[in-house]
Parts: C-alpha cells; structure tokens; sequence
C-alpha cells in the first residue's frame, strides 16, 4: 500500500490530483479505527503530517477573523490565543478523546470524516465557518452547512484537500456542551453550541440528526431579547431545539433521551450566556 | 490532568522490618517493567519459523451450516493449514463443567462469534485473506433469545444438552412465615465484560516429533486448560504442556478455554509454532461474560426491621453454552440473603440456555447478581421501618455461628456490623463547592451542568462472599520449595492475572524460612495444580501450599541445624533471617545453616471438602466467607441523568493483610469494575446480536470517572485460613454496585430496578 508523504502544500494537492481515490490520513484518529475493524482496506494514503502550509492558525485582527489550518490538532485549540478568540471550540477540544487522541486528531479530520458526533461541527456550524478546499484547478470556499452533506459525506470532491476553516473571532459569549455516557474520552451522545454573537444568536446542534442542526426558530426566540433570561424562556428555547433535532435509536442511546438531552443542553447555554455575574 | 485522585488510609507497613515478609508492602517483582512497556505479555510471545493463525466466527446468533467450502482458502499463497470440526483428532466438545461446548461448531451454531474454522499462514493479514475466502452456506434459524422461553418450554431444544442449564430451589424454616413489613422488586442486570487489557493470546510450539505441544499461554488455569485440550488433541496430558504467558488481567474470562485448542492443533498439523491473538473485537466474541439476570425479591420483615423470610426467584441466562453457569446460579440463589440473619426462605433459580452469548465466570461470580438485588430490598424495609440504611444493616448483621439459609453455619469471622459501623466512620468528602472544578461534576469533560443543578446522594451496600470452590470440589494448590545455600526457590503452577501472588510468594518464604533471596522458578504444568486464580482463593490455597512447603523445608533445615549443634530441632525457631534455639543461645544464620544443602519439599494444601446441595438447596457447599461494606457518595444530573461517582469508603473483612499495598490495589480495582457495572457497562445485546463490541462502545471507567476510595481493612484473623487470611480479590466489586445506585436513588427520590444505570433511567 503506497503511502504518500508530501512536504509542501502544492505538492499534497498534486498528489490528491493524480490519486482522488487516496484515503487522506489528517491524525488518524478516525482513520486507523476503520482501518483495524477492517471496514476500509485503504488502497493509497496521502499523509498530510509533513504539510507545514496547514498545520498553522491565524488571528486577524484586522478582519476579526480566525483561519485554522487543516492539520491544526485539537489540543493547540484547548489553550492560549486560539481558545480567547473561541472559547466554543476550545471547549469542544476539550472533549475530544484522551490527550493523546487530541495531540494527533485535527479539525481537518473532523472535517473530512463529517460524522454528525464530530466534536468541533457544532461550532463550525454555529459560527457559521468556512471550509477552504484547494485542487490543482484552485481554491474553493464554502459555508460549512454546504459542506457537510450527510452522515459521513461532505462536499470535498477526491482531488482536492482541505487547507483549512476560517470564521470569526467570537464578539460575544459561546459555549459548548456535550452529553456522553462517561465523563471524559466518549463519543457524543448529543451536544450543542451556542454563539452569542454581535449579529444574533446561533445555536448548532451535534449528534442528533444526519447533520449538524441549525436552529434558527430557537435563535429566533431570543434574537431580540438581550439580558438574561428566565426559566421559562430557556426551556422553551430547549423545547424548540429538540423540534429541530431528528436523532435515531442507536446502541449508544435513544431518540427520545437525545431529543431531551439537546433540550436541556440548549437551555442550560442559553442561561449559562446570559446569566449575569 | 489527572483531576481524580483515589487516596487511601491504611497502607501502612506492619511488618515491622525493611524485608518483604508478611505483612509488609512489598512491590511487585513485574511492577516496574510493566509501568515501563518491556514486561513481556502473552501476544508479545515470538518464535523462529512462526505462523499466525486466525478464526472464523459464525455472523449468526444461530443457524444451521449446510456446507463449509475452504479450498479457497488454502488455495492462497502463505495459507499453511486450515482445520474445522473435522480435524480435530479427539473430543469434538469441551468445558469447565459440562463439555458441552464445540471446539469448532458442527452442523449448528448456536451463538455470533461461534468459531467454525482455523487457519494457519504467514501473516495475519494472509490470515484475514484466507478466513474471507472461506464460503460457508447458512440455513439462519430462529434464535432463542429470551430466558423465560427457555424455562417456559415453549422453544425446541437449542442444544442436545436441553435449554435448562440448571434449576435449584432452597426451602428452608417456615415457608408461611409472614411479617408486618412487605417489600419486592424485580431487579435486572445487564451482561458485564471482564474487558482485561491483555486479549486473548497463545504460542504453541509443536514437539520435533509431532506427538506434543509447548504452548504459552494467558490463562487463569494451566492444568485444567491441559485436561481439556488433550482430551481434544487426543493426546496425553503429559504430551501437552503448558507454560503461563504474561497475563494482563482476567476477572474470570479466562477461565474458560478459548484459542488453547485451536492454537495447538495449527501447530500439530503444521508442524511449526503458531501463535494466535485476538484483537479487541474478536475478545468480546472469544470469552464469557458476567451473567444478565433478573432476580424478583419479597422480603417478609419485623415492623422493626428485622428479616422474617426471603422469597426470591432468580434467572441467570448462560447464553449458548454451559460454561460454568451451573456453579454461577448456585452462588446467586446460596447468597440470596445477604450478610443477614433469615430463617425462612424460599428461593428458585435457574440458569438457562440461549442463542445470546455465553456467560460464565466474572469476579464476584453470581454473588454480584444476588448482592444488587438484596440490597435494593434492605433499602426498601429500611423505607418501610423508619429506619436509616445503616441502621436496618446492623439490625440483620449475620454473625460468626449464624446459619445460613441453605443450613450451613457460618464458621468464617464474620465481622458484618464492624464492616458496617467502620465504614460509618470514615469522613464523607467535602460538599460540592460553590464554584466547582467542572470536569469534577457529572457530565466531566462535556460542561452539561452547572453547580445548582446537581444533587447529591448517599448510599449503602453491604455483602457475603463464599471463597473457594464450592458443592464438593476439592480445588487444592502445590508448591514446592527448594533451599540450597540461603537461596530459596519456589515452584508451583499458582496463575499470577496481576493479583500479586508473585508478590505474595516470596513474602510467605522470607517470614517461614528467614531467607531474603526467594527465585520463582517458571510458573508451569511442571508441578501439580493450584487451582484456578479466582474465587478469590489463590492467597488461601496457593498460599497455604507454599506455606505449607515452606515449613517441611523448615522443620528438615531444623533438624539438621539441631544435628549439627546438638540441639533439640523443636527448640529452634527462625528470627529475621537467623535460625535460634529458643531455649539457648545458638543463632546461626539461615544462609549458613544451609550451606551446602539442598532441602526440596512439595506440599498440596486441600481446604475442608464441602457438600453438594440436596433438592431443597440444603447443605455445607462452601467453605468460606467474606464480608465487605461499602459507602457511595454521588452527585447526580437528575435532567439529564448523569452521575460522577464522588467517593466511595469502605471496610472490609481480610481475616489478615499480608500485603496492605496489594490489597489496597485489589479495594481500589474491584471498587471501579463496581462502578462500571452501577453506571455504565454493558454488553449490548440486541436479538442474539452483539451491538458494541468495542472500546469506542462499551465503556469503562475513566480517572475522571473514578471516586475517591477510602479503605479500612478489617483484620480478624480467619483461624480456617493458613495465614489466616481471607482472598480479597472479590468483595471490592460486589457490594459497591448497589451502594452506587442507592447513591442515585437517594440523590432523585426514585426508585432504579437495572444496571447499568442509563441518563434516561434517570431522567425520564
């Protein structure tokens, strides 16, 4: 099995031009589970490790905007400037597996897997981000909303790679939470984001559907409502997240529970960014 | 960022002296290689010339096979060898009690993940190659899946053997006895995994001649896995030797034989050493799992609290084969009662055959099942009486010369209310801060709640243990040990699955013989049996033979220092590491007193034999007991169900800590294998289907998941025992799963009948 190891952007996407059916290896994470279970038997990889042009990250201040590269690992976003510009994903990082799982997994994995239990979606999708795809033909931008197509599917044709997402500094409070059965290194069993952004709420919900959910009738709710907010408002923004949501029975839990936990979840931000300290 | 921390009190070293004797806590010989990655486990075993071999397991919860085709398979380059039910030379079956279970599946699968066929080849993926290219024609059959089914009648038999594995009743007192307290409940248990880190992993080296095999091997049993595979090899027991591979961890799963035989035909009919190992997924398929049961309670009690009579029906279902459910359900329904007092009981339980996977021996061993019920009940008379958790404890405590309710008094100390009233007094944690450290609240690392929305609760679980085999089983233990010139060395075939008897051993030697250099010879089938490591009875009865030698090399070392000094060997005794007339004033050291000699005595240690059951459950089936309390403190999510388990104290009866380090280890493991099962293990099992057969899926328990464990060993020396102490590996697991979930009931005011607790159970 011929793996492929560019050292320079231009060449990674050469290589994804000449070999569309390569299995892109961003950490490993998702990619060497699948490979142990034997449900993919890669034929070719290309190994975006050596790529330095996606392993950076910058803040602009001038256009308010963050640009992750896509071979950032999670736990460069736990800490330091990238987590005060956004606090959402630093805490969705968090959550990602065991330490060692986020010293080697990266957004641009999480990208391209697009698993609706994805860590970081949600907060790619609350704040509206933009995936960055290049190709030998050249660069394509995207919201992620259009990105992500369904469970596991995303827009990215096999010759190109994602270079990176890039959105806006957080202007207002954001957070994350996320339900597992165990307290640390578990897959989501629903999860939120919430971004009090300066041009409106934004709620994304994880786990609980094909996709990552916007929720634009709960966002509606408290669109023009600054302050804080009482029991009953939280829990009738919950309630219009769950409406949103449409989550499956699975082995790892029940549409009923996710549907609930996104409730709750989305409510306990709503207060959680709102309360006044 | 290790937030958890388990602390513990009372490590302390009682042995007085900076040697490892008894009760010294002395560290592990593997200890450090195995903190450092170079301690050698059994998959990380290597041969010249070796051959991987791979299994091919049934995708069906049952059907029939109606054709096996494998020319494909050998017709791939590197494929060695490839064996189904036809090839193998002897016994077509095999198992721990009955052999009831195919080496590979004949005719019938009755189970997914039933081996049907073996392949030999030069790498594994040659391997994965050749089991795909293996066409097998299924006739699928409807799959019995529910054990009431299987009791009922109402399925064909699944198995020549029948769909009841076993059925006992125990009838004992007044079966009319009634109280002005009433309370049941029906209590389910989900299907638990030993998940050991160490898969499944076995080299067999054929002999030069073809007529033997040398196989290394993880297991809990060297001589009964030997019994088994020779008879299936058709080979003689001595033609097949067995040499225990570095283990990593077991709590009963390996019990049971899994790749022994199918390693070692591959090297029989290939003539070349073949080593196999499972991955993790294969491991869910290739072991046996703690039982599921369901166990329907009524307790008949004072209007003070005091149990009038037990009435219980008790399920087990074994899955597909036998395994060792008929001695599981005979510990289930025999500790029916707890670690309190009853005189009238009427008890049933079966233990059943179906199309879901097999279940068998797990730590705790049918007690676990038992304990959870029993102590949802003790909380309900407590409810019922006005009484505290702890106070309707202490009013039933059994004590040492109580009867049980199949009639056997209880010889062992019991020291149930101690258990109980030290348990009391260790400190609670501190409340839950203002501002809490929020990967230390439930929901950890997912942020899900803030400080108001969590509640805290309390709750108790108190439980009896038997050690040892049981109904009539002699599982004795041998030891040999050889003094030559101040150097002991010690043999015996004891399973060292990381509960510290390599620790222990030495520890014995130093304190009988005052030597300080102990050697371990090869842990093999090269001396007699010792028994299974499990039941917690390895310290008792391995420890009693090595004791046991240990002293026939004394008392002949005696007699020669006596011969050479003209002293009385009676008057001589060891001191630290000298041999003194006790009577006078010759101290001679122990190395010098065997220069030149070499003393090899073996000793077979038996506990007392033990009777079956009669039909109304009565007789002297075990040999002893232990005791345990436990105390949880949990903080819990009511709205969306989480728990974090904040602290867990306890007090257990040891009889003896010959090592507190080491049994500390075992309170602090057992506590979090406790703690899996009350929140969050379990094997899911839909329609005969494995659902999560992975570490992604089936969840332990982290170290943010992971209480605080406070522990108080309870040190009554068990005159029973030889060293007049108690295994200790069991207890920790068995009693801190109720008290985890009475913790949860206490915390959102409702009742909980299953575990693992789910969020939804809670929540909804």
């Amino acid at each position: 099995m011929p793996v492929l190891i560019p050292r320079s952007l231009d060449v990674a996407v050469e290589m994804a031009s000449s070999h569309p059916d390569a299995h892109i290896l961003a950490g490993g994470t998702d990619l060497m589970v699948e490979v142990n279970f034997n449900h993919r038997k890669p034929e070719t990889v290309l190994a975006l490790r050596h790529v330095d042009e996606l392993r950076g990250w910058t803040i602009d201040a001038a256009t308010r905007t963050v640009h992750i590269g896509s071979a950032v690992p999670f736990s460069e976003m736990e800490h330091g400037a990238l987590s005060e510009a956004l606090p959402a994903l630093a805490e969705a990082a968090r959550t990602v597996g065991s330490p060692q799982i986020r010293a080697a997994g990266t957004i641009g994995g999480n990208l391209g897997t697009c698993s609706p239990a994805g860590d970081s979606l949600p907060v790619l999708a609350a704040m509206e981000a933009t995936v960055h795809l290049r190709s030998t033909s050249g660069e394509r931008a995207m919201p992620f909303a259009e990105f992500m197509t369904g469970p596991k599917r995303n827009a990215r044709r096999g010759d190109e790679i994602i270079t990176g997402v890039s959105m806006p500094i957080a202007d207002g409070w954001q957070g994350y939470a996320k339900v597992g059965v165990r307290n640390a290194m578990v897959i989501s069993v629903a999860s939120a984001c919430l971004a009090l952004q300066s041009t409106g709420p934004r709620l994304a919900l994880g786990s609980v559907g094909p996709v990552i959910i916007r929720c634009h009738d709960a966002e509606a709710l408290v669109a023009d409502r600054p302050g804080a907010v009482d029991a009953a408002l939280a829990a009738e923004f919950g309630r219009l997240a769950a409406a949103a949501s449409s989550p499956i029975d699975d082995h790892r839990s029940t549409a009923a529970y996710r549907r609930h936990a996104v409730s709750v979840l989305a409510g306990r931000l709503l207060q959680r960014g709102t309360a006044r300290p | 960022m290790s937030r958890s921390t388990i602390d513990t009190v009372r490590t302390d070293d009682r042995s007085g002296t900076s040697r490892e004797v008894l009760g010294a806590n002395a560290l592990r010989p593997d200890g450090a290689a195995k903190v450092k990655g170079e301690f050698a486990f059994s998959s990380d075993m290597w041969a010249q010339n070796m051959l991987w071999g791979g299994t091919l397991r049934s995708p069906h919860p049952r059907a029939r096979i109606v054709s096996i085709d494998v020319s494909a398979a050998w017709r791939i380059a590197g494929v060695e060898t490839v064996v189904t039910a036809d090839d193998v030379p002897g016994q077509l079956t095999y198992g721990l009690i009955s052999e009831d279970q195919p080496v590979f599946a004949r005719g019938e699968v009755r189970y997914m993940g039933e081996p049907i066929a073996a392949v030999a080849a030069d790498h594994p993926e040659t391997c994965r190659r050749a089991l795909a290219a293996i066409a097998v024609e299924w006739e699928v059959l409807p799959a019995l899946v529910d054990p009431e089914t299987a009791i009922a009648g109402g399925f064909d038999p699944i198995h020549p053997d029948g769909n009841v594995i076993r059925h006992q009743r125990i009838i004992r007192g007044d079966t009319s006895a009634t109280g002005a307290i009433v309370v049941e409940g029906t209590y389910e248990l989900g299907m638990q995994d030993q998940a050991f880190l160490g898969t499944e992993a076995a080299l067999a080296v054929p002999d030069h001649d073809g007529g033997g095999v040398e196989v290394y091997i993880a297991t809990q049993w060297l001589h009964e896995d030997r019994k088994q595979m020779a008879k299936c090899l058709a080979l003689p027991e001595d033609k097949v030797r067995l040499v225990l591979g570095g283990v990593g961890g077991a709590f009963g799963a390996r019990e049971d034989i899994s790749l022994q035989v199918h390693t070692a035909l591959l090297a029989l009919r290939t003539g070349r050493p073949v080593k196999m190992q499972y991955g993790r997924e294969e491991s869910f398929f290739g072991h046996v799992h703690r039982h599921p049961a369901t166990i329907w309670m009524r307790h008949h009690a004072t209007d003070s609290g005091e149990i009038v009579k037990i009435e219980a029906r008790f399920v087990f279902d074994g899955g597909a084969y036998a395994s060792t459910s008929s001695a599981v359900l005979i510990n289930g329904v025999t500790h029916a009662q707890g670690p309190y007092r009853c005189d009238n009981a009427v008890v049933d339980g079966w233990a059943v055959r179906t199309n879901n996977p097999p279940c068998g021996a797990m730590r705790g061993f049918g007690v676990v099942q038992a304990c959870f019920a029993h102590e949802g009940q003790m909380d309900k008379i407590a409810a019922a009486a006005g009484l505290d958790p702890v106070e309707v404890r202490l009013r039933n405590a059994m004590r040492t010369g109580d009867r049980l309710i199949t009639g056997q008094v209880v010889e062992s100390v019991a020291p149930v209310e101690r258990c109980i009233r030290e348990t009391a007094a260790l400190p609670m944690p501190s409340p839950l801060p203002d501002r809490p450290d929020a990967l230390l609240m439930p929901g950890g690392s997912g942020l899900t709640a803030d400080r108001h929305h969590i509640r805290r609760g309390v709750g108790w679980g108190v439980s009896i243990k038997n050690i040892m085999y049981s109904e009539g089983f002699d599982d004795f233990s041998t030891a040999r040990c050889v003094l030559a010139d101040g150097v002991v060395t010690l043999k015996f075939a004891t399973s060292e699955v990381g509960q510290g008897f390599v620790t222990l051993a030495p520890q014995i030697a130093r304190s009988v013989l005052g030597v300080d250099d102990v050697v371990l010879d090869t842990i093999d089938t090269g001396v007699g049996s010792a028994g299974s490591t499990s039941a917690s009875r390895q310290t008792w009865m391995s420890g009693g033979a090595v004791d046991g030698a240990c002293r026939l090399v004394r008392e002949r070392l005696f007699e020669h220092v006596g011969r050479a000094h003209g002293v009385d060997p009676l008057r001589l005794v060891i001191e630290d590491t000298d041999v003194v007339d006790s009577m006078g004033s010759l101290r001679v050291p122990v190395g010098e007193a065997s220069a030149g000699l070499r003393i090899d005595e073996t000793f077979e240690h038996h506990h007392r034999p033990t009777e079956e059951l009669d039909e109304n459950g009565q007789g002297n089936c075990h040999v002893a007991f232990a005791f345990v309390a436990h105390r949880a403190v949990v903080d819990v999510d009511p709205e969306l169900g989480l728990v974090k388990v904040v602290q867990v104290a306890t007090a257990q009866d040891v009889g003896r800590a010959l090592n507190p380090l080491s049994v500390v280890g075992q309170i602090e493991g057992g506590i979090a294998q406790g703690l899996g099962l009350a929140v969050m293990e379990e094997i899911i099992v839909d329609n005969g289907r494995v659902r999560n057969p992975s570490f992604t899926d089936y969840l332990l328990p982290t170290a943010l998941d992971a209480p605080e464990v406070i522990a108080t060993l309870v040190e009554e020396h068990e005159p029973q025992a030889p060293l007049g102490a108690k295994g200790v590996g069991e207890p920790p697991c068995i009693s801190v799963t109720p008290a985890i979930v009475a913790a949860i009931r206490d915390a959102i005011g409702r009742d909980l009948a299953r575990v693992p607790v789910r969020p939804q159970d809670i929540c909804f």
